[in-house]
């Protein structure tokens, strides 16, 4: 999506359906999407400074929970989004793998700042060098750290994926050839 | 009740099993990523085993390759709820290395930037301490002030939170007139909030009894340990730097030294809340007495000309063109800076070969040295205490792990 | 921060009379005094600075470990003590060969210095004699460098997409 034209973000739009007097149909990918995207449980996996950003970006001045994702889940099990904030080390990937595969499907990633995307200024034989090396990503915020407002854009976006996955994705091949590639079963 | 006869009572010790519960290195309760391997006895803890540096990130090599002026960034990222205080520190230490002599507006307005940040990392720091005791809602109230520090930041550098405040040699450019109506506006709605804060808890029998004689430490012990800053004051030494070896003008400043007595985590909260205190009494201070005169020292090695003279005049170009490419020539030497962080005495070691980068860069990081007290400073009292004393700390995983 | 001369003058004669001409080189680098000593002395020498009544060096600032590549012997510690009471600082600096990158640990004297000693293990490879508990504290523990010796690479060397042509490194 290019800068300039503006996405419509309207919360809860009703979708496409058929309606008349006490009934309404749709599809269940709809209804479903439209519960999903409104109801992200982030887990916050917050190693430094961008942790930091996060809290501003929870705390009262911008308010996430106007969008549904003010419920952080700390315990992997019951997350539906993984935010990766901050410096990953070598130290910390098997960690972080970890906890991805503890995950619950359906299951996202958002990727914030510059050092977790691609390592940033830290090109040293510390720091692994992008997240994306052991899981897989689904938005990258840039920035170091990125202003409160690009996180809220980034959820956003997550919540734009959540909204028009199909039910079936989980259980396609494809999907199962792109976990095998980060060596997840 | 039946009298047991110490014989089996020490029978009963030799057998007893003690768990192993793993609290980290992403425990949401640990803000940062440390890792803590405790022993456990119920609900007490028996023994504990930190281990560190799930994000460490070669500040030091990286500081090896890096022309000076290049270095601010990476110090931003150290103690990232305080960067200002990490740039100034930097700052004083190359221009100690260079001998600039920095006007005593530059240092002004250094001591309110400065103390801005410290009042941002104890908000941080206070504000989190009133989450791991249940109160919620100081967090919301400080969080919200919090913003307007940061937003006095975007005016100063355009930054939030790694700011890269300020040159070598002093600042960019001066405060602008809507900086200074925002200082003024923080200085006269922060005190509110914090009285409303600190209405919320210092007096609170609940959040009372949580924290008094919670992960105390004698001033002995910290300072075998290294304690600085706020930890080593509440354990009731009144070493500050600022006083001790006065940096940037801080001898011009009337202020506070507060100390406690006890070293636990309500001694702690409370230094750093008078902390706050005094530190919006240094700005008030150096706003009145804010001299005339350049916003930054007369070291054209090393601070940039002005836009308009590098187009226009040889010379000032040249400069530019030096700095930029870091190929500006400094004295050999060795020197060791230190300024009060937020959370302590913070150093820099500095080798200079005389080559465009550091020889040799060793960062004092105060979090790094006082942490190794943290398992003692548990020991025998419960898990619950545990994460209290750990978020009263002040803990920064950035510059821990360095 | 500056120590007066006599104060100097007291603390070289000191050591050279206890611990047998340690003193290899003393100046005063920015306001800091500084004295090189012979490895063995270095640790007994900051127990008498910490025993002395009249200076009380009591609070260790920091340590660090060097590396001077072109020197003879390469690798050094610095230790900084602080004198809290008296407000003077004092900078310790030995060296000693790569191949024995061997010091006295300072740990009986400061706890403090349990982690600082392990991140110079780990940064550099110095071995501390009698450390309860020498293991890599930053990186992970299978690396085999220690990554602050000058003559390893600073970046990560599994990188591909990284075009030096145009950048002339």
């Amino acid at each position: 999506m290019s800068i300039l034209e503006k996405p419509n973000y309207t919360l809860a739009n009703k979708p496409d359906g058929v309606e008349g007097t006490g009934y309404f149909v749709t599809s269940l990918d709809k209804a479903v999407g439209l519960a999903r995207k409104n109801s992200l449980w982030p887990l916050p996996f917050a190693t430094s400074c961008c942790g930091i950003e996060f809290m501003a970006t929870m705390g009262a001045h911008y308010d996430l929970a106007r969008f549904g994702s003010e419920r952080l889940s700390f315990s992997p099990r019951q997350a539906d989004l993984l935010m990766v904030m901050g410096t990953i080390a070598k130290k910390m990937g098997p960690v972080l793998k970890q906890i991805y595969e503890q995950m619950a499907e359906p299951k996202w990633v958002l990727c914030m700042g510059a050092c977790a995307s691609t390592g940033g200024i830290f090109d040293t034989y510390s720091v692994l060098q992008g997240i994306d090396r052991i899981i897989p990503v689904d938005v990258y915020i840039p920035g170091c750290p990125p202003r409160p407002e690009q996180v809220i854009e980034g959820i956003l976006h997550i919540q734009e994926l959540a909204h028009n996955e199909s039910l079936r994705r989980r259980d396609s091949p494809e999907y199962k050839a792109m976990l095998n590639e980060f060596g997840i079963e | 009740m039946t009298q047991i006869s110490t014989n089996i009572v020490d029978h009963l010790a030799e057998q007893k099993e003690y768990t192993t519960l793993n609290l980290g290195p992403t425990h949401p309760a640990t803000h940062g990523i440390f890792q803590n391997i405790l022993k456990m006895d119920g609900e007490i803890i028996v023994d504990a085993e930190s281990t560190v540096g799930y994000i460490h990130r070669a500040f030091e090599k990286l500081a090896e390759r890096r022309p000076y002026y290049q270095i601010t960034p990476i110090t931003d990222r150290l103690n990232y709820c305080s960067s200002p205080i990490n740039n100034m520190g930097w700052h004083m230490t190359v221009e100690k290395l260079i001998g600039a002599k920095i006007p005593k507006k530059v240092d002004y307005m250094r001591v309110i930037v400065m103390e801005l940040a410290r009042i941002a990392d104890h908000i941080v720091c206070n504000a989190v301490i009133g989450v791991d005791t249940g109160a919620l809602t100081g967090f919301v109230y400080l969080f919200q002030q919090r913003e307007f520090i940061y937003e006095i930041y975007e005016e100063i550098c355009g930054a939030r939170l790694t700011t890269n405040i300020g040159r070598i040699g002093g600042f960019d450019k001066d405060f602008s007139p809507k900086t200074w109506d925002k200082i003024k506006k923080f200085l006269k709605e922060f005190p509110l909030a914090l009285a409303e804060f600190q209405s919320l808890l210092e007096r609170n029998r609940i959040f009372m009894n949580r924290v008094i004689g919670c992960g105390p430490i004698s001033a002995e012990r910290a300072l075998n340990y290294g304690f600085t800053g706020p930890n080593l004051r509440a354990a009731g030494v009144d070493y500050d730097v600022r006083v001790m070896t006065p940096y940037s003008s801080y001898e011009d400043f009337d202020f506070i030294i507060p100390v406690g007595t006890h070293g636990d985590t309500y001694d702690r909260f409370m230094v750093r809340h008078e902390e706050m205190c005094q530190s919006l009494r240094i700005i008030q201070q150096a706003m009145d007495k804010m001299p005339e005169g350049p916003c930054h020292a007369d070291v054209p090695d090393f601070y940039l000309p002005e836009k308009q003279d590098v187009y226009n005049k040889m010379e000032a170009l040249i400069y530019h063109f030096k700095i930029v490419m870091g190929e500006t020539d400094v004295p050999v030497g060795e020197v060791y800076h230190s300024v009060e962080g937020a959370n302590g005495e913070l150093g820099y070691y500095l080798i200079s070969d005389g080559g465009r980068t550091p020889f040799r860069l060793h960062f004092r990081r105060p979090c790094f040295i006082y942490y190794q007290a943290y398992p003692e400073m548990i020991k025998g009292s419960m898990l619950s205490d545990a994460i209290l004393t750990m978020s009263s700390m002040n803990v920064i995983a950035g510059e821990l792990d360095a | 921060m500056g120590m007066t001369e006599a104060q100097q003058e007291t603390i070289i004669n000191a050591i050279n009379t206890h611990f047998n001409h340690a003193v290899i080189k003393h100046e005063v680098l920015y306001d800091m005094f500084t004295v090189t000593l012979r490895k063995d002395a270095v640790i007994p020498a900051i127990q008498w600075l910490y025993d002395n009544e009249e200076m009380k060096f009591r609070f260790l600032t920091t340590m660090c470990a060097l590396h001077y590549p072109d020197q003879k012997d390469e690798l050094g510690m610095m230790y900084q003590l602080h004198s809290l009471e008296n407000n003077l600082r004092i900078r310790i600096k030995t060296f000693f060969p790569k191949d024995l990158p061997v010091m006295p640990t300072l740990t009986g004297l400061y706890s403090a210095a349990n982690w600082m000693e392990r991140q110079e293990y780990d940064f550099f490879g110095v071995e501390f004699k009698g450390h309860p508990n020498l293991k890599r504290i930053l990186n992970v523990d299978d690396m085999v460098m220690h990554p602050m010796r000058k003559e390893f690479p600073l970046e990560d060397q599994t990188r591909k997409d990284k075009n030096d042509t145009m950048f002339g490194r």
